[in-house]
C-alpha cells in the first residue's frame, strides 16, 4: 500500500512518547567534564588580559583559550571573521573567550566566577542606523526590474510607509547541548542537538586540522531547532572540542537557559521601507523597497538572510517596475542568525501591511487589491523569473476568503464595532505569501549535496542522508518517498542516523528544502536501486526472502550496496548571482491566511478566536505531518506577531528567560482550520515542493491587518502588544482633538 | 538517605538531600525520560506525578518527595507497548520533536486519569503549564481528547 | 543549572516547634515551603551554601480549618488545594479565581499561600483579593505569636514586616457579607501561566437607597507592595456611583499606586488599565 498521501506513523515516534529517545543531555559520558563558557561583559573592547584568582583551587579545572585552537581561530560559514575564542578583540557582550571544564557542573560554573577580564572598553554600535552611518554593512544587495521612475510617473497615488520588526528567540525547548572527544585512532567525535551535522564537520576541520574521516559528527535527538541550530552548533561544538582536546577528556557542554536566550542567534530585525506607487484600481506600477537589517556582530549567515529577505520584498505580487536594496549592517550585539522564514517573514510583514494600507488609500478593499496582482502562472518576478508551474496563489487565496467567510466576516465586525456598549473590538485581517522552496539561486549547485539508499547486507533498505529529524518529520518523510518509489511498505524503509561516518553531506536542514531536494535525490537513487536488484533478477515489488537473498550476493564484505545521486541543477533552473537576475528558486510554495481576533476593550489584549489557512504546498507526502508544520509554525507566528518581545538593554537580551520572554501556551493558540492545497511541482518528488517555513510568513500580516479593522489603527511594528495598541489609540484621539 | 516510591517501585536516594528531585531521576535512578527546558517553571518539560499532581520537578528538592509517589514517562508503556495515552498522541501527530512530550504527557495523563471532560477548551486549560514549540497544540488536544473519551467509554462501561 | 546541593545545609523539622527552634537559632536559614519562588534563583546558582529550613514536613500547616466567621488556611495549604475547597470557592471567590490563575497546573500543585505572601511579589495574585477580603496573617516564633493585618505584612518589593525568627502560621479570612458586586481580573503578559501586569480585587457593598455602603478595591503590581485605593474608597463611601463619579474615582487612582515601566509593562498601560478596571467593577453595563 502505498504511503504517500496518508497519514504514515511518525517512524521515530514511539521512542518520543516513551522517554526512550536520547537526547544529547541525556547520555552518560565516563570521565566527561562539564564545560562552561566564560563571556564577555563589555559589548566592544580589546580583551588586556584574564586574570585567574589564585586563591581558588584549579586543580581539577581544566581551561581552554584561543592559544590552544591548533587550526585557525575562526567558525567557518561564509567568512571567518568570527573567532571560536576571542583573543583580542571583544565585539559584543556574550562573547566567548575561554572554556573551563570540571567534573562537577555546579564547581565549573562558580569557577567562572573566579575569573577577570582585563579589557580596554570602547564604546559600541548598537543600532542598525548608526552602523550605517558608520558604513558597517556586511553585504549590500540590488534587484531592480524596469523602470522605477517610468513607474511613478504612470502611477496615480504614491503610498510610503516605513516598517520594523525585532528580533525573535526560536524558544526550542531543549537548549543547545553538544559532547566532544578524540577516539583512540585520533578521530574527534563531536555528537549533539544540531540541524547541519555537515556544517560542523567542515567547522572543525578548520579548527582541528586533520583528514576529513578524523572527524565524525553525530547528530543526536534534537529538541526542536528552528533554525536557531543551523550555524550555532559550529561554535559550541568547538567549545567542546578545543577543551576536550585540552582535557584529554570528553567534554559535554549543555546551556542553561538563560545563557542560550542571550548568547546564541536570533532572527534579524529590520527597517523595512516601501514606496509604492499605484493606480486607482490597485494595479501595481512601481516598487521601491529599502530592507536594512541588523546582522549583530559577525557575519555568519546574514548576506543569506538578506538574500531571501530581498526576494520576497515585494509580496507574491506583479509589479512591472521594481528596485530592492538590501543591507545588512554590523553592530556589536550577538550575531543574529537563522529563525524559521529566514528574513522573509521580516520583509514579507511589510510587503503584506504595506498592501493593507495601498487599500485603505484607495478605498478598496485589500483583497481586491491582492487579487489584482497576485502572481500566477506566467507572471514574472521582480529577478525576471517566469512562474512557469506551481502556482498556488489564487487557490490558496480564493480557498481562504471562503473557508474563513471573510467579506461577510468583516461586515460582521464593522456592525459589531459600531456598538458603543460592545466590550471589545473584533477584526479580521487577510494576508498571503509566497515562499521559495531550496537554497536561493546557485544555493543548490554549491552544496553538491548527495543521497544514498542502500540494500544492506541483512536485506533492509536504508536511507542515507544528512538530513536531520529536529520534529518536522524528516526521517518519516524521506523514507515515505523511498519506500513509494520501491514500492514496498513503509515500514520496511530505516532512515540512518545522522552520523558523518555513515550519510553522505546531503547539505544543510534548512530552507525548506529536504522534501523536495533530498527527497528527489533519494527518489532517484530507490529508482537505481530498484532497477539494479531487477537487474539482479529480483522480481518487484520484492518480498522480505527475496531482498536478502539479492543482499546476500550483493552486499560483499558486508558492505551495503547502495547508490548515490549527486544534485543536478535542472537545466530550465538559470540565476546570475552578479546581477541577481534569474530563477531565486526552483519552485514557490504559497499560502493565505484570514485572522479573526477580538481586542478587550478594557485591557487591549488581544484574543485570536480563529485562524483559517490554505496553503499550497505541491504535494503533502503525509498530511497530518503537513498539518503540523502549518499549525506549528502560524503558533511561532502569532508569538511573533502578538507576545513575543526580545528587550535588548545595552547590547544584550534583558529578558533572557521564559518568565519574562513570553511565547504562545495552549490559551494562546487558537484551533485553526487549515486546508492543504496541491499544486505539483514537476521536479519535486511526487510534486512535493516545501512547507516547513512557508507558515511563518503569513500570520504576523493577518494579525496586523486584523487590528487594523478592529480598531482603524495601523500599526507598523511588531509586536503588537497591548501597550502599544493603548499607546496608539492615545496619541489618535490626541491628534484628533 | 530518603524512600521515595517511583513508578511503583520503593527507591533510595543517598545523595545530598538538595538535589533537584529532576536530577535525582535523571542521574541517580537512570530515569532519563523527565527532561530540563527552563529551570524556572515555566515550561513544564520536566513534569513529574508527585502524589497524584502534575509538578515541575526543576524546583522540587528531593528531600520534600520523601515518601512521596511519584510517576514518570517510563511509567505509562514501552515503545512496543504504548499506553491509549501515547497512541493517541502518535495517532494525532502529537509529538514532534518530542522534547516536551515527557512532560505533556503526564500531565495530561493526570487529566485523563482523573476524569477531565473531553472537551477541547477544559484540556488546554489543564495543558496550559507546558509549552510546547512544535506543534502550535493543536494535535496534543486532539490526542488528549481522544484519550479523555476513551476514558469516559471505560468508566460508563466499569458502572 | 547552577545550583550546588552539595553545598547547601539543609534543616528538615518535623513539627512547628521544632521549626521555629531551628530557626531561631539559624536566623540566615531560608524558609521553603513549596519551592516555586525560590528553587528559581536557586537553579540559576544565586543561593549555594545557604542553610533551608524545609518546611514541608509541618502537616499542623497545611490545613483549611472553618471558623465561626471565616477559614484559617495554613501557610502551606497549596493555591491548587485553596481553589478547589468547597467553602472558599462559594463564600471567597475571588482568592479561588486568583489562585487558579498563578502560573500553570503544577505551579498551583505546590506554591504555598504562605510562601506567596512571605516572597512578598508586588505582583502576587493572590494579593488583591486578599487585601479586599481584609484577611489576618498570624506570625510565630520561638518565643511568641501576633496577628498582623495583611496589608501590613508587606514594606516593600519582596520585603516583608516578619522579624527574625518568624514564620507564617496561617492565613485568617472572615467571609465577607454577600456583596453587591465582587471582582477578580488579572491582566498577565499573555492568557496563561503568565506574571501580571496589573491584578485587581474589588468588593462593593449598595444601601438599600442604591448608594455606595462600602467598596473596597485593590491592585497588584502597581506598586512595590499590593494596595488598596484608599482615597478611591473614600471618594464613593456613601454616593451614589453616577459616570461622572466612576471618572472622578478613575482620575484619583493614580494617588493611591505607583506603577513603573519594567520588563514586562510600561507605566502608561499600567495606569490605564487599572483606570479601566476600575470603570469596569463601578459601572458594569458601561464600556467606553
Amino acid at each position: 500500500m502505498a504511503s504517500v498521501g496518508t497519514s504514515f506513523r511518525r517512524k521515530e515516534g514511539p521512542e518520543k512518547l516513551t522517554g526512550e529517545a536520547t537526547y544529547i543531555d541525556d547520555y552518560r559520558l565516563e570521565g566527561a567534564l562539564h564545560g562552561v563558557t566564560l563571556r564577555s561583559k563589555v559589548a566592544r573592547g580589546i580583551l588586556r588580559e584574564i586574570r585567574f584568582d589564585p586563591a581558588f583551587d584549579w586543580s581539577s579545572v581544566v581551561v581552554a583559550t584561543a592559544a590552544d585552537i591548533p587550526g585557525e581561530n575562526a567558525v567557518l560559514l561564509i567568512e571567518k571573521d568570527q573567532p571560536l575564542l576571542a583573543s583580542r578583540e571583544l565585539n559584543h557582550l556574550e562573547e566567548p573567550i575561554l572554556i573551563l571544564g570540571h567534573s562537577n557542573r555546579a564547581k565549573a560554573y562558580e569557577a567562572l566566577e573566579h575569573i577577570e577580564v582585563v579589557c580596554d572598553e570602547e564604546e559600541p554600535v548598537l543600532t542598525m542606523e548608526e552602523a550605517l552611518a558608520d558604513g558597517a554593512v556586511f553585504k549590500r544587495f540590488e534587484i531592480v526590474k524596469g523602470d522605477l521612475d517610468a513607474g511613478f510617473r504612470d502611477a496615480d497615488v504614491i503610498v510610503e510607509e516605513e516598517y520594523r520588526v525585532p528580533h525573535q528567540e526560536q524558544a526550542y525547548i531543549e537548549t543547545n547541548g553538544v559532547a566532544a572527544w578524540e577516539e583512540e585512532d585520533g578521530t574527534l567525535v563531536v555528537t549533539g542537538s544540531m540541524q547541519c551535522p555537515y556544517y560542523v564537520h567542515k567547522a572543525m576541520l578548520g579548527l582541528f586540522p586533520r583528514a576529513p574521516e578524523k572527524i565524525r559528527v553525530i547528530q543526536t535527538t534534537t529538541g526542536g531547532g528552528f533554525g536557531g541550530k543551523e550555524e550555532y552548533p559550529n561554535l559550541i561544538a568547538g567549545h567542546a572540542a578545543v577543551l576536550s582536546l585540552k582535557a584529554k577528556r570528553p567534554v559535554k557542554i549543555v546551556y542553561d537557559r538563560a545563557e542560550d536566550m542571550r548568547a546564541t542567534t536570533k532572527r534579524h530585525p529590520a527597517r523595512i521601507r516601501h514606496r509604492t506607487g499605484v493606480k486607482k484600481d490597485g494595479t501595481l506600477v512601481a516598487q521601491d523597497i529599502d530592507v536594512l537589517m541588523d546582522g549583530g556582530a559577525y557575519v555568519t549567515l546574514s548576506p543569506v538572510v538578506l538574500s531571501r529577505g530581498i526576494l520576497h520584498a515585494t509580496g507574491p505580487y506583479e509589479c512591472p517596475n521594481v528596485r530592492v536594496v538590501g543591507r545588512v549592517v554590523k553592530t556589536n550585539t550577538p550575531p543574529n542568525g537563522a529563525f524559521r522564514g529566514f528574513g522573509a517573514p521580516q520583509t514579507l510583514f511589510a510587503a503584506e501591511m504595506h498592501v493593507e494600507k495601498i487599500a485603505a488609500r484607495l478605498g478598496l478593499d485589500a483583497l481586491v487589491v491582492r487579487r489584482k496582482n497576485l502572481f500566477r502562472e506566467g507572471s514574472v518576478t521582480a529577478t525576471g523569473q517566469v512562474l512557469k508551474e506551481s502556482v498556488g496563489a489564487k487557490e490558496v487565496l480564493d480557498r481562504t476568503v471562503a473557508a474563513s467567510r471573510y467579506l461577510p466576516r468583516k461586515k460582521e465586525c464593522e456592525r459589531w464595532n459600531r456598538r458603543k456598549s460592545a466590550p471589545s473590538w473584533r477584526g479580521v485581517g487577510l494576508a498571503a505569501v509566497f515562499h521559495g522552496a531550496g537554497f536561493t539561486g546557485s544555493g543548490e549547485v554549491y552544496l553538491q549535496s548527495r543521497a544514498t539508499v542502500s540494500l544492506l547486507p541483512n536485506g533492509d533498505i536504508e536511507v542515507e542522508a544528512a538530513s536531520t529529524e529536529i520534529g518536522q518529520g524528516t526521517t518519516s518523510i524521506l523514507a515515505s518517498i523511498v519506500a513509494d518509489a520501491l514500492e514496498v511498505p513503509y515500514d520496511w524503509i530505516r532512515v540512518s542516523t545522522p552520523d558523518t561516518a555513515r550519510v553522505p553531506n546531503s547539505g544543510p536542514t534548512v530552507a525548506s528544502r529536504t522534501c523536495m531536494i533530498v527527497g528527489g535525490l533519494l527518489k532517484r537513487s530507490a529508482d537505481e536501486l530498484r532497477r539494479a536488484l531487477e537487474r539482479e533478477g529480483v522480481d518487484w515489488p520484492p518480498k522480505p526472502s527475496s531482498l536478502k537473498r539479492a543482499a546476500r550476493k550483493l552486499c560483499a564484505n558486508g558492505r551495503p550496496f547502495g547508490f548515490v545521486q549527486e544534485y543536478e541543477r535542472p537545466r530550465e533552473i538559470r540565476w546570475d548571482d552578479a546581477t541577481y537576475r534569474g530563477d531565486a528558486y526552483g519552485v514557490y510554495g504559497y499560502a493565505a491566511m484570514v485572522v479573526e481576533l477580538e481586542i478587550d476593550k478594557v485591557t487591549y489584549e488581544v484574543t485570536v478566536k480563529d485562524v483559517v489557512t490554505a496553503q499550497d504546498v505541491g504535494r503533502a507526502i503525509n498530511p497530518l505531518l503537513v498539518e503540523g508544520q502549518i499549525v506549528g509554525g502560524t503558533a511561532q507566528a502569532l508569538g511573533y506577531a502578538l507576545l513575543e518581545n526580545v528587550i535588548f538593554d545595552k547590547g544584550v537580551m534583558a529578558n533572557a528567560n521564559f518568565t519574562n520572554y513570553v511565547i504562545p501556551t495552549t490559551l494562546d493558540t487558537p484551533p485553526m482550520r487549515v486546508e492543504i492545497v496541491e499544486r505539483p511541482y514537476s521536479l519535486g518528488p511526487f510534486g512535493a515542493k516545501g512547507v516547513g517555513e512557508l507558515p511563518m510568513d503569513v500570520p504576523a500580516p493577518a494579525v496586523a491587518a486584523a487590528i487594523h479593522q478592529a480598531t482603524g489603527l495601523f500599526l507598523t511594528e511588531l509586536p503588537l502588544l497591548p501597550e502599544r495598541i493603548s499607546k496608539a489609540m492615545h496619541d489618535r484621539a490626541h491628534r484628533q482633538s | 538517605m530518603i524512600e521515595l516510591t517511583v513508578n511503583r517501585k520503593k527507591r533510595r536516594y543517598r545523595g545530598p538531600l538538595f538535589k533537584r528531585l529532576l536530577d535525582v531521576l535523571r542521574e541517580d535512578f537512570e530515569l532519563t525520560g523527565t527532561k530540563e527546558g527552563c529551570g524556572e517553571g515555566e515550561c513544564g518539560a520536566c513534569t513529574v506525578l508527585l502524589d497524584g499532581e502534575p509538578v515541575n520537578s526543576c524546583l522540587v528538592p528531593v528531600a520534600q518527595a520523601e515518601g512521596t509517589r511519584v510517576e514518570t514517562v517510563e511509567s505509562l508503556g514501552a515503545s512496543s507497548r504504548l499506553s491509549p495515552l501515547q497512541q493517541s498522541f502518535l495517532e494525532e501527530g502529537g509529538a514532534q520533536c518530542g522534547i516536551c512530550t515527557p512532560g505533556m504527557l503526564m500531565t495530561a495523563w493526570a487529566y485523563v486519569r482523573g476524569g477531565g471532560p473531553a472537551d477541547p477548551a477544559s484540556v488546554r486549560t489543564a495543558l496550559a503549564g507546558n509549552l510546547c514549540r512544535c506543534t502550535g497544540y493543536q494535535h496534543i488536544v486532539a490526542a488528549v481528547v481522544e484519550a479523555a473519551k476513551r476514558e469516559k467509554r471505560k468508566r460508563a462501561r466499569a458502572r | 543549572m547552577r545550583g550546588d546541593p552539595g553545598s547547601m545545609t539543609l534543616l528538615r523539622p518535623r513539627s512547628v516547634e521544632e521549626a521555629l527552634g531551628l530557626y531561631a537559632a539559624n536566623p540566615g536559614a531560608v524558609p521553603l515551603a513549596g519551592g516555586t519562588d525560590f528553587m528559581v534563583a536557586w537553579n540559576a546558582g544565586e543561593a549555594n551554601g545557604r542553610t533551608i529550613l524545609d518546611l514541608s514536613r509541618l502537616g499542623a500547616w497545611k490545613r483549611i480549618a472553618v471558623t465561626a466567621t471565616g477559614v484559617r488556611v495554613g501557610s502551606l495549604v497549596t493555591h491548587r488545594e485553596l481553589q478547589l475547597h468547597p467553602l472558599v470557592r462559594r463564600r471567597l471567590p475571588l482568592l479561588a479565581e486568583a489562585c487558579g490563575t498563578i502560573g500553570g497546573h503544577q505551579i498551583q500543585a505546590r506554591g504555598t499561600l504562605g510562601g506567596n505572601i512571605a516572597n512578598a511579589s508586588p505582583a502576587g495574585d493572590t494579593f488583591p483579593p486578599l487585601a479586599v477580603y481584609e484577611a489576618r496573617v498570624r506570625l510565630r516564633s520561638a518565643g511568641e505569636s501576633r496577628t498582623l493585618p495583611f496589608l501590613e505584612v508587606f514594606t516593600g518589593v519582596k520585603k516583608t514586616a516578619l522579624a527574625d525568627g518568624e514564620l507564617i502560621d496561617s492565613i485568617e479570612i472572615d467571609f465577607p457579607r454577600r456583596p453587591a458586586r465582587e471582582s477578580f481580573r488579572k491582566v498577565g503578559t499573555r492568557a496563561a501561566s503568565a506574571i501580571a501586569k496589573t491584578v485587581a480585587a474589588g468588593l462593593l457593598w449598595l444601601s438599600s437607597d442604591r448608594r455606595i455602603r462600602e467598596v473596597r478595591f485593590a491592585l497588584g503590581s502597581m506598586a512595590p507592595t499590593v494596595r488598596r485605593l484608599g482615597s478611591v474608597e473614600a471618594l464613593l463611601a456613601g454616593k451614589r456611583p453616577t459616570p461622572r463619579l466612576v471618572e472622578e474615582a478613575a482620575d484619583l487612582l493614580e494617588i493611591d499606586v505607583s506603577p513603573i515601566d519594567d520588563l514586562r509593562s510600561t507605566r502608561a498601560y499600567r495606569l490605564e488599565v487599572s483606570r479601566n478596571l476600575l470603570r469596569a467593577f463601578l459601572s458594569p453595563g458601561l464600556t467606553r
